[in-house]
């Protein structure tokens, strides 16, 4: 990793966008005073290339393509255990959510395995209105070609009727479409 | 009680035994569960992974269904239950988001409704009732409950228990006959989906909660989320190569355990389907719970007597009942009084009293908690103040 610094103000651009992923996430990026209580009960701290306290600060500086570049936010499980305990109440987790989906909109994702294993669920649940465990693993193993990961699962979970061969459908699908649809054009006012 | 009901797509799938054991339970406890007609996806991880407004309009819809009902909704997979907290917390709190919510699912919906986990439900239909249903005591069991992220946390949304020492899982086991311990990976992360995504970071979140369970003396695991079922009972094979380790924890989901406790067979609700066989340690229960009866009979014959005489006061849930209502009753003539027993801070009191004076659910929630554990009570009481803080400095903002 380089070490990153700035020095100086942020620009009227940075400061425009950090208000809106501060709105997006519903939290104040400035009230991290950087004690680092949420990096040390963070479970996969160990595995990110910034702690979650590094991330806020990357953000509180303006280095915001360094903070969406982060191997970090895909790697963040969503365990909220930061938000939890931060004694400033900054909600760290929903920023992490809020950057892995700024970092989709720009495709600038660090992990495309994730974002390709949430594209194929989606897709999934916009179809069939259910998501489908076994289907969604098969893409998503072809896709990334991972042919024979967890082939070894696969069978006994089948097996024991745990994965059907066939999705659930729902009646309401075209409301689904509808669901989809409205949420794009909603998100794009 | 009736409720709503939202299996999920888990418990179509690999958490089968979940949904089996859930029905099973609802029938033993006398709960009427009507499954939300044509639910959908909740969009889990994915969603909000994605798309803000998505993630929300998803759970909406279903929500919105139940609420056309005037029903509460049990959503018994902790993701789908987390997914639902965070939709009823949004539309509650945000005038916009509220209306463009129900732009997108096209139906009015207002959250006047709540979803509840399988813990508070088994909890609020009462320990006590429980235990009176109990006929095969799982005495001889020594598990470790693991709650798991997403129960608990964040506890402004789900508020029903410590989001660090959480206890009701463990309160709902030991009604059932078994011990539970202390271990320190109780809230810790199961790793989701990284067992997937990222395996080498996945596994070793798995490794090291098996390898916590195994220090603490634990011989089982409970559960009550699908997710770390799936990590912790399909791939602890895949994890004990790995780590050259071998675990063998058999995991439990808690309603598989509610149901075999109150009489089921065990395959009754699907516990012969998990990857690490299940079903001889809960055979096994009785000889042991027979020799540590033995055990206790030599040891302390005049002990015995002496300890169920001093329970005799806490045992008895009508003087708890009393107790709860008088605290009630203080509460909502003068609340900061009756909070200042457990809080100093006078800006917190006057906090603390604020938010009890407006929201009935959580003045019960807070005399019940009084009428049992004061220091349990303290630690809710800051909860819920820190709880109101954030919120007020959301809305300052
Ligand atoms: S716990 Fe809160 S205040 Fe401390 S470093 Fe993390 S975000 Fe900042
Ligand atoms: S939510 Fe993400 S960043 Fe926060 S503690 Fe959990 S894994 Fe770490």
């Amino acid at each position: 990793m380089e070490a990153v610094t700035r020095i100086g103000p942020l620009t009227e651009d940075d400061r425009r966008l950090i208000e809106k992923l501060e709105k997006e996430a519903g939290t104040d990026i400035n009230l991290c005073y950087q004690c680092g209580k949420c990096s040390a009960g963070c479970p996969v701290s160990f595995a990110m290339d910034y702690t979650p306290r590094q991330v806020i600060r990357l953000l509180q500086l303006g280095l915001i393509d360094e903070a969406l570049g982060a191997e970090s936010i895909w790697i963040c499980a969503t365990c909220e255990t930061c938000s939890e305990r931060c004694p400033r109440g900054v909600d760290i987790a929903s920023l992490m959510d809020t950057l892995r989906r700024e970092a989709l909109r720009r495709g600038k994702v660090a992990d495309k395995k994730v974002a390709l294993f949430n594209k194929a669920f989606l897709n999934t649940v916009k179809k069939y209105g259910r998501s489908y465990e076994a289907g969604i693993l098969l893409y998503h193993n072809l896709s990334t070609r991972q042919f024979f990961k967890d082939a070894e699962l696969g069978l006994p979970m089948m097996k024991r009727g745990k994965a059907s061969p066939f999705p659930e459908k729902i009646k309401g699908r075209d409301e689904m479409a509808k669901i989809f649809a409205r949420a794009l054009e909603a998100g794009r006012e | 009680m009736k409720l709503a009901y939202y299996p999920g797509c888990s418990l179509d799938g690999s958490a089968v035994e979940y949904g089996l054991s859930t029905e099973r339970v609802a029938r033993i406890l006398g709960v009427e569960l009507k499954e939300i007609d044509d639910w959908n996806c909740c969009g889990a991880t994915a969603g909000h992974n994605t798309d803000k407004l998505l993630s929300l309009a998803l759970p909406a819809r279903n929500l919105a269904l139940a609420e056309k009902e005037g029903l509460d909704v049990l959503a018994p997979c902790a993701a789908c239950y987390n997914r639902f907290k965070a939709t009823e917390h949004a539309v509650r709190e945000d005038a916009g988001l509220k209306a463009r919510i129900e732009y997108i699912i096209d139906m009015s919906y207002s959250a006047s409704n709540n979803t509840i986990s399988v813990l508070e439900w088994i909890k609020r239909l009462g320990i006590d009732n429980l235990k009176a249903k109990v006929t095969n005591s799982l005495k001889g069991m020594k598990a470790a409950c693991y709650y798991g992220c997403l129960l608990v946390r964040p506890s402004s949304h789900t508020g029903f228990d410590d989001p660090e020492n959480p206890q009701s899982m463990d309160e709902i086991i030991k009604a059932l006959g078994a011990e539970t311990v202390d271990w320190a990976y109780k809230t810790e992360c199961c790793g989701a989906a990284l067992a997937t995504s990222r395996p080498e970071i996945g596994g070793k979140m798995i490794y090291e909660i098996l390898q916590n369970v195994k220090e603490a003396g634990a011989e089982c695991i409970v559960t009550a989320c699908p997710l770390c079922m799936m990590n912790l009972d399909m791939r602890q094979g895949q994890v004990e190569k790995r780590f050259s380790q071998g675990f063998n924890i058999p995991v439990y989901y808690v309603t598989e355990l509610v149901a075999v406790a109150c009489g089921d067979d065990p395959k009754t609700v699907g516990i012969h389907k998990h990857f690490v066989e299940a079903v001889s340690y809960l055979k096994g229960l009785p000889a042991k719970a027979k020799a540590m009866e033995e055990e206790e009979a030599k040891a302390k014959p005049a002990a015995k007597t002496k300890r169920a005489e001093g329970e005799k006061p806490s045992d008895n849930s009508e003087d708890i009942q009393k107790k709860i209502d008088a605290i009630l009753k203080g509460l909502e003539k003068n609340p900061e009084k009756v909070v200042s027993k457990l809080i100093e801070d006078g800006e917190k009191v006057n906090i603390l009293a604020d938010v009890i004076k407006n929201d009935e659910k959580k003045r019960v929630k807070l005399a019940e908690v009084m009428a049992q554990d004061k220091e349990k009570a303290i630690k809710v009481a800051e909860a819920l103040i820190v709880g109101e803080m954030k919120k007020r400095e959301k809305s300052s903002n």
